[in-house]
């Protein structure tokens, strides 16, 4: 049944994805997410639901394991920090390539190379443009509170599975080791080998009589069969940028000014707005949930009705890209921006939206 | 003639498991061979609906086109961490990679090692010919010492390019082997050998005693430059000194 619980948004990973039918987690040690591999170890929930729990060799080990397990048309995840991330996008490529659903979660640290282990939103770029080599996407959700982090691994295994597509928890040290309140949800049953065969067909469990063999590969030599491929591929993810775009709209009603800003920062973004609005100014918040499908027409439906947009995020200016491709040129967009894991405080927001925004 | 076409005189029919597909190893290659035994043994057992092959990348990354099972095509080196999980998520299923010696011993060897380590109940078939096949012929980590490969032109210089890895020999170390082996596929005895030690390989899992490693030495004729003839008699002359054919480890019990 739920319960509700105070924990950090790492435990939070681990809970929700016992309680969302998880068949596999495959993990490797790193900071700032370690909690997630230790709560699950805690748990012991092959004993309970029959999860399987391993500690991996290093992250390359991590995401092929996932790829296995995904072939196999099971509920299955890693969770590394920005580094970890890097070495697995050889597998995640892969993953795409196969059309494999698995669930990823980055508790992303400042960079680059090794970097610090403190909060960051560098890794932007690396979930939402592809991050390995080819031409594929993640689908990728932001959340931005240990409560999303929790909701996030039920959602992301459902759309993972609806797309046949990896799907990314793109968070941040912070919310990951932040304690909030949070409502963890019944536990749902995992599937049997009998519902995947009938909700995975492609899926690798045993060629039976009744149907051909299934095998999971990302090669094709003829390079006419591999556009129609990609053109497959393509088109999946136009579905996605129709059906699958999550944003918040916080006090955009009247708002001059936009903030936009996703995960950790949408929230000191929430304080920065009451402060302003202190002092007069008609300040809202754009957040994206879906970093891809990134949130275009709601970006771009703002343009009728207000002056300018800040983009706050905790990088040197990588979302900023995208919101400023939505607004095209139609308003003023600038970038707010604090590297190597220091997190903004709501006044230095509210003085920059001042400086660069309404002064500017 | 049509006297002797009857069934008890039967000795030798193809694997139904054996698809209608035909072979893209060049003649003489030894992965056709190892593909013919696995598919017999699968069928022998009669563990087709239970069986998950994972192939690598290398000359044998199409093996899916051949043997009538379910399979999964790994990254590079890959393979193992790819059949532990597999196997943990259904532990009742058959669940075997097959890796050259690029994939299993060069870039996959973190893979290899933990897997075997970690006693996976998994089988792990072996491909050494001492060479990249699929890209045309480079050096490998088994390549013999003064054995000439595209990238080691000259022949391999032990000094610069560093030994030859005895993979087998090493998993053999670990606890978590179960039983280690060393074929070949090159005469009718040695195909009679190796179906027998991977029928073995097969079958430990259902005793969940470890992992089942069968090396079988080959060939490749095309990348040694050689009539299939000779590689054969250049395998068994240089290849099985540095790599003695028989059982590394078995079961003491």
């Amino acid at each position: 049944m739920e319960e509700v619980r105070l924990m950090k948004g790492n435990e939070a990973i681990a809970e929700a994805a016992i309680r969302a039918g998880a068949d596999g987690y495959f993990g490797y040690p790193i900071t700032p997410q370690s909690e997630i591999l230790e709560t699950l170890m805690l748990l012991k929930p092959w004993e309970t639901t029959g999860m399987v729990v391993l500690q991996a060799e290093s992250e390359v080990a991590s995401i092929n394991m996932v790829y296995g397990g995904g072939a196999c048309g099971k509920k299955v995840m890693t969770t590394s920090s920005s580094p970890g991330i890097s070495l697995m996008q050889e597998g995640i490529s892969y993953m795409a390539g196969g059309e494999l659903p698995g669930l990823l979660v980055n508790v992303v640290r400042g960079g680059p190379g090794l970097g610090t282990i403190q909060p960051s939103q560098a890794d932007y770029f690396q979930a939402t443009k592809g991050g390995g080599h080819g031409d594929y996407k993640l689908l990728v959700l932001a959340p931005a509170s240990v409560q999303e982090m929790a909701d996030f691994v039920g959602l992301g295994f459902d759309l993972a599975f609806k797309y046949r597509n990896p799907v990314m928890i793109l968070s941040d040290g912070a919310v990951g080791q932040m304690m909030e309140k949070v409502v963890l949800k019944e536990q749902k049953p995992r599937w049997t080998e009998t519902e995947i065969r009938k909700m995975s067909p492609w899926a690798t469990v045993g060629k039976t009589p009744d149907r051909k063999q299934n095998f999971i590969t990302s090669l094709e030599l003829d390079s006419a069969v591999q556009e129609q491929v990609n053109l497959r591929i393509q088109a999946k993810y136009r579905r996605m940028e129709q059906e699958e775009v999550r944003y918040e709209a916080i006090r955009c009603d009247d708002a001059e000014f936009i903030f936009v800003a996703f995960g950790l920062t949408s929230r000191i973004c929430q304080k920065s707005i009451q402060l302003a609005r202190e002092e007069g100014i008609k300040v809202g918040l754009l957040r994206p949930i879906t970093l891809y499908p990134f949130p275009v027409k709601p970006i771009e439906d703002l343009t009728k009705k207000t002056k300018g947009m800040l983009v706050v995020e905790m990088n040197a200016g990588q979302m900023v890209e995208d919101v400023r491709l939505a607004v095209n040129g139609k308003i003023k967009v600038e970038h707010y921006g604090r590297l190597g894991g220091i997190i903004p405080s709501p006044v230095e927001i509210v003085e920059q939206l001042k400086i660069k925004i309404i002064g500017g | 003639m049509n006297d002797i076409i009857k069934p008890e005189n039967l000795v030798y029919r193809k694997s139904k498991l054996l698809t209608d597909r035909v072979f893209h190893y060049c003649p003489g290659c030894g992965h056709s061979t190892a593909h013919r035994l696995i598919a017999e043994v699968i069928e022998e057992m009669g563990i087709q609906e239970k069986t998950i092959g994972i192939c690598p990348v290398g000359c044998s990354v199409f093996a899916y086109h051949y043997v009538d099972i379910d399979w999964q095509q790994a990254a590079h080196g890959r393979a193992t961490a790819i059949a532990t999980a597999v196997k943990r998520l259904m532990p009742d299923k058959y669940v075997f990679t097959y890796q050259g010696d690029g994939d299993l011993a060069a870039i996959g060897t973190a893979e290899t090692i933990h897997s075997c380590n970690r006693a996976e109940n998994i089988t792990i078939i072996f491909i050494n010919n001492g060479i990249y096949g699929m890209t045309g012929g480079q050096m490998a980590p088994t390549t013999l010492p003064g054995m000439k490969t595209s990238t080691c032109p000259y022949g391999r210089d032990v000094e610069l390019m560093g030994n030859p890895l005895k993979i087998t020999e090493l998993v053999a170390q670990l606890p978590g082997t179960y039983f280690v082996t060393r074929q070949s596929v090159h005469t009718p005895s040695a195909v009679r050998k190796c179906k027998k030690a991977l029928r073995k390989a097969f079958e430990n899992q259902n005793l969940k005693k470890g992992t089942s490693f069968v090396e079988i030495v080959s060939n490749c004729n095309s990348g040694w430059k050689m009539t299939p003839v000779a590689a054969n008699k250049w395998m068994e002359e240089n290849m099985f000194p540095f790599y003695p054919l028989g059982d590394i480890k078995v079961p003491t019990e």
